[in-house]
């Protein structure tokens, strides 16, 4: 496997990717936020994205475990373990700036891509927030 | 319940790129590590930035095709500061918590991870708690 061909199936993921957040509503934080806030009106529609796409991952890394390893590399990407304090604060942070605004990590990148000014902005400060929980958690590289 | 069929259709999208990425190199499609290893990680960065543009890629090509994003109201006090404040939140959370929705959610979950159970459940439960009683004192 050169670089070549790694790249090519990176980029072709990370396209599909993209158009899966876009086409789904997930880049649209009016519609994320319809679906996070419960009450009259609440939107369950984009339950059916992690439905969609757990429909294909679990029975797919399912068959991939049983063969052993990935196509083109050694080893799949190692399992951490335990559920532990930084792990639980670190989702219930994610969650309240989730809450707040609508971007997770992936709709931002794409809708910073796409010039919407919120995205433009959170994208950046994603970044810098990331930055201080290094600095505050001391996380080796 | 209106718009579930994109929003399945979308779905199935994303397993599948997680799935192509899983197959072939073994890795994780979460973005948040991919993004912040495109910049921290030790070793071979440039596959992550392949990541990222193919990401920005594919969403400009679906809004090119299926319509564009919805303009988001123009900016004003408030709605800058909570974006600068969310993005802040999200980033600090996603790498102390290591990941978020993607790596987490449509990853983790998949790899049968008690971790990303655990952590899907927290970041579910707070953001909507977050969307629905405290978002709406902020508008």
């Amino acid at each position: 496997m050169t670089d070549t061909h790694s790249f090519a199936v990176t980029g072709v993921s990370g396209l599909l990717f993209g158009a899966g957040l876009v086409i789904s509503g997930m880049a649209d934080p009016a519609r994320v936020l319809g679906f996070l806030r419960l009450g009259p009106g609440w939107d369950p529609a984009l339950a059916f994205v992690m439905g969609g796409a757990l429909a294909v991952t679990l029975p797919g890394y399912a068959l991939l475990h049983r063969r052993g390893q990935p196509l083109f590399a050694p080893g799949f990407s190692p399992r951490v373990a335990g559920i532990d304090a930084r792990l639980l604060a670190g989702a219930a942070i994610f969650g309240l700036g989730w809450g707040l605004q609508g971007y997770c990590p992936g709709p931002a990148v794409v809708a910073a891509g796409l010039g919407q000014w919120p995205a433009l902005l959170f994208l950046p400060a994603m970044f810098v927030g990331a930055w201080l929980s290094d600095l505050v958690s001391s996380r080796g590289a | 319940m209106t718009e579930w069929m994109p929003a399945l259709g979308g779905g199935l999208l994303i397993g599948v790129a997680a799935l192509l990425l899983y197959a072939t190199l073994g890795r994780i499609a979460g973005v948040s590590n991919i993004a912040y290893g495109g910049i921290w990680a030790a070793g071979d960065r440039r596959w992550r930035w392949v990541f990222l543009a193919g990401l920005i890629g594919g969403g400009w090509l679906a809004a090119l095709v299926f319509g564009a994003l919805p303009a988001p109201a123009s900016p004003a006090g408030a709605s800058i500061v909570v974006a600068v404040i969310a993005g802040l939140l999200v980033g600090f959370g996603t790498r102390l918590g290591n990941g978020c929705t993607s790596g987490h959610g449509v990853c983790g979950l998949a790899r049968l991870s008690p971790r990303s159970l655990a952590s899907v459940l927290v970041f579910m439960a707070v953001g909507m708690a977050t969307a629905t009683l405290l978002r709406p004192l902020l508008q």
